[in-house]
């Protein structure tokens, strides 16, 4: 679950450093640079099979856990649980599935037109061809509701991230008592950063473009 | 002050229970917990009726029998406290207090507020010890150790075995107990020979037993009557690692 949590959380920041190219004013250009070296360069192809398995290994280990966790206690508890604990943490399921129905609805959006499952969204001419992902962004990030979705989305993962950061190192095991403030700290703004940068891009399609 | 207790009846591990009210007047704010149920079963002797069940032994914070979920909160609303020294006083005057017993599958349920917490003592059997032949103690100063781990591994050793971890969790982990007990092993000399071996051995027990999954909600850290760290949580999942990672095949 950590590691493959850990994974994933790399491929966010490879993945908002590459659409943050698209706020260069230069009509997508050098993000459509980033997004033909992305789809032709052979490691990174390779390395497309390993997210796949790192959301599908996420995704299943986080369904088992939960299945196991809720048979863990058959007779649940009259008055629910007092105790403290961060609102974050309590809801990383729940933040979980709403990524994932997030993760579906995006894929759709643009990976599958990549694919050729889905059609080119527009009109005729306005997307150039099935690579062309900054006339497609452009696209659905002018539609109030996609723009409404992705960023609603994005506080939930956000959410998922602010605990996740620094429960993946101590499933690991990586705790010190010096380090793991420093950690947690990291994990904020990490979880912010990722959020707030993601969150960017439909509103400077929606306001801006 | 008076008391409206909701607490929960079952005659035996096969019957379903349910709740029953209780009004109890005139409970002194000195009385501890138990005494108050104490009080309460008197009452209910001299009607006739079956006395509610509970555990409780040393009543003074260190054997770890006693334990209710009392309002939503393993051992009731005070932090580092067991059920047998919180008080009365802690409470409302005419507050409705639930009483429930432990929730989860590996501590069924025996009778009204009494859980089987064997799966505990079988997670100590499975390693939650050290080999050594019995005899005089061994010279002391033959095993320097400093003040820092000495005190550390004595904070795990601080668990009574309680079960409150179990019941604060929202998964009904019991990675903190299981922690605590190999903690308090791993760090020390005498504890280390056998660290990777114990550590392999307890954790497949805790999952046979069916208690459920780490989230690192920390829950059990906040509901601890002892107050140990879940530092001892990243310890065991460090000294699993290393168990699985340097295992080797015996001779």
């Amino acid at each position: 679950m950590a590691l493959a949590g850990i994974f994933l959380m790399l491929f966010l920041i490879f993945h908002l450093a590459t659409n943050l190219l698209m706020l260069a004013r230069d009509d997508g250009e050098a993000f459509s640079e980033a997004v033909k070296f992305l789809t032709e360069n052979p490691v990174v192809k390779i390395m497309e099979y390993f997210l796949f398995a790192g959301f599908l290994i996420h995704i299943i280990l986080g369904l088992l856990l939960k299945l196991q966790n809720y048979m863990a206690r058959p007779v649940k508890y009259h008055k629910s649980l007092q105790t403290e604990t961060s609102t974050f943490s309590r809801f990383m399921f729940h933040t979980g599935v709403i990524i994932l129905i997030f993760l579906i609805i995006h894929l759709i959006n643009f990976f599958f037109v990549r694919l050729g499952w889905v059609p080119i969204p527009g009109e005729a001419g306005e997307v150039a061809n099935k690579h062309d992902f900054y006339s497609m962004a452009q696209i659905w990030f002018k539609n109030p509701w996609y723009s409404a979705i992705y960023l609603v989305s994005f506080v939930f993962l956000g959410f998922h991230l602010k605990h996740a950061f620094q429960s993946a190192f101590q499933s690991l095991g990586l705790n010190h008592t010096k380090y793991t403030p420093v950690i947690k700290v990291i994990g904020t703004i990490y979880a912010i950063a990722i959020s707030v940068g993601f969150a960017i891009i439909p509103v400077y399609f929606y306001f801006f473009h | 002050m008076d008391f409206t207790l909701k607490i929960w009846r079952q005659k035996n591990a096969q019957t379903k229970g349910s709740f029953k009210t209780y009004p109890l007047k005139d409970v002194s704010p000195e009385m501890s917990f138990l005494e108050m149920l104490d009080y309460l079963n008197k009452q209910i002797i001299e009607q006739g009726d079956e006395p509610v069940t509970f555990e409780h032994d040393c009543r003074e914070g260190i054997c770890g029998s006693c334990g209710l979920y009392i309002n939503g909160r393993p051992h009731g609303p005070m932090r580092n406290t067991t059920t047998c020294e919180l008080h009365m006083r802690e409470f409302k005057d005419g507050e409705t207090i639930v009483i429930e017993p432990w929730r989860s599958r590996a501590f069924p349920v025996i009778k009204d507020l009494v859980v089987d917490r064997s799966s505990f003592e079988r997670i100590m059997h499975a390693g939650g010890f050290i080999s050594a032949n019995t005899g005089t103690a061994p010279e002391s100063n033959s095993n320097p150790i400093s003040k820092l781990i000495a005190d550390k591994a004595f904070d795990a050793a601080a668990c009574i075995g309680c079960g409150a971890c179990v019941a604060a969790c929202q998964n009904s982990s019991a990675m903190l107990y299981a922690a605590a007990k190999i903690a308090q092993y791993a760090m020390i000399p005498q504890g280390k020979v056998e660290a990777k071996e114990r550590v392999d051995k307890m954790v497949k027990q805790m999952d046979a037993e069916g208690f459920g999954f780490c989230s690192n909600t920390y829950g059990c850290e906040f509901d601890c009557p002892k107050g140990i760290s879940v530092d001892f949580i990243a310890l065991m999942n460090r000294e699993f690692f290393s168990s699985k990672v340097c295992k080797q095949k015996q001779a």
